[in-house]
């Protein structure tokens, strides 16, 4: 099954023709994705070196979790319904982007990945939380979580390069990869 | 004397060489943003501890003491490879309007950053009235978003 024919509909809507042609609001979206990730990211990297015992190591991890954790969950609304309108903005070309497809699985993960910390090990934060290096299983949740959102970072900024594009006629495997089907012409980018 | 400088930043091999590579920019600009998260991070910790939010159990010296490594490092990181993406576009620059107003807030953040919002966050938390916690926080927050924002505006004009 393909999205290719929703990406499609959703390319033709009016909205989206509007923000993709818009002056100001597209810039304006994308800045404010780009400028959340210092509340949203900032804060998991903060969470995430105290996981691995590398700073805040005199701070109970609980209270890291509690006292920044609804900073990161309301950074991470904004980033996610700033980038459902970048990519509301530019659907087909975004949908047949290799870095875009990279950073969409990676997200996946980074989200299972704080699913198995918060229903497994963080369950018994009160019983490991004050410890200056936590337990093995919560050092491995902040390694995955840093390196997964190192990776969705670089994809999301590699997703502006076109070097990959259905339009700059990849090889047998990147057009399978990106979906790429006949002739394609790509939505440009800013 | 600034323009005939960013011209000759411009005839050096280093802009040269980043300037020619098809990918070299984008790698610097993504380490660049990289680091824009931890310095993101390391300052928002800090600064919603002075406006009484975040980790606010701890006292505001411990919450300091934890952030400057981050800061300072992540700074350098941003710096070096801000250099970079300067240098593979100066003329590009001089006449942007964002990048002199990021470097203007980038200075100020700069100076701020490490001689007031530095002694606030060191002096005795219960000698000073909450007032300049909460002011130091508002400017740093200012400056640094004038930093942020007018660095993401260098890409989209010109």
């Amino acid at each position: 099954m393909s999205l290719l024919p929703f990406c499609e509909w959703l390319a033709s809507t009016s909205g989206s023709i509007a923000l993709h042609e818009s002056l100001y609001m597209y810039p304006l979206v994308e800045s404010v994705h780009v400028l959340t990730l210092c509340v949203f990211v900032g804060m998991s990297v903060m969470l995430d070196v105290r996981l691995l015992g590398i700073a805040l190591r005199k701070v109970p991890v609980a209270e890291v979790t509690d006292r920044l954790v609804p900073w990161m969950l309301a950074g991470f609304v904004v980033m996610f319904i700033s980038g459902l309108l970048l990519f509301y903005a530019i659907p087909v070309r975004s949908y047949q982007n290799i870095f875009f497809r990279m950073k969409v699985i990676a997200l996946v993960l980074a989200g299972a990945n704080a699913w198995v910390f918060h229903s497994g090990v963080h369950k018994k934060v009160h019983e490991w939380g004050i410890g200056r290096t936590p337990p093995r299983k919560a050092r491995l949740a902040g390694g995955i979580s840093l390196f997964l959102w190192a990776f969705i970072i670089v994809c999301g900024r590699m997703i502006a390069y076109n070097w990959f594009d259905c339009d700059m006629n990849p090889g047998p495997t990147l057009r399978l990869l990106t979906g790429c089907v006949g002739k394609e012409v790509a939505g440009g980018e800013k | 004397m600034v323009f005939s400088f960013f011209q000759w930043v411009e005839s050096t091999r280093m802009h040269e060489a980043i300037s020619s590579s098809s990918w070299a920019f984008a790698v610097i600009e993504s380490v660049h943003l990289l680091a824009l998260s931890v310095i993101g991070g390391a300052v928002l910790m800090l600064d919603l501890r002075f406006l009484g939010m975040g980790l606010r159990r701890q006292s505001i010296q411990d919450v300091a003491r934890e952030a400057h490594p981050w800061l300072v490092a992540s700074l350098i990181v941003m710096l070096v490879t801000g250099v970079a993406l300067f240098v593979s576009e100066p003329t590009k620059c001089y006449y942007s309007i964002p990048f002199w107003w990021k470097m203007t807030s980038l200075a100020l953040a700069i100076v701020f950053t490490f001689t007031v919002r530095r002694k606030v966050a060191m002096a005795d938390e219960l000698s000073m009235r909450p007032i300049w916690h909460r002011l130091t926080a508002v400017v740093s927050l200012l400056l640094w978003f004038g930093v942020g924002s007018g660095g993401r505006w260098i890409g989209f004009s010109g």
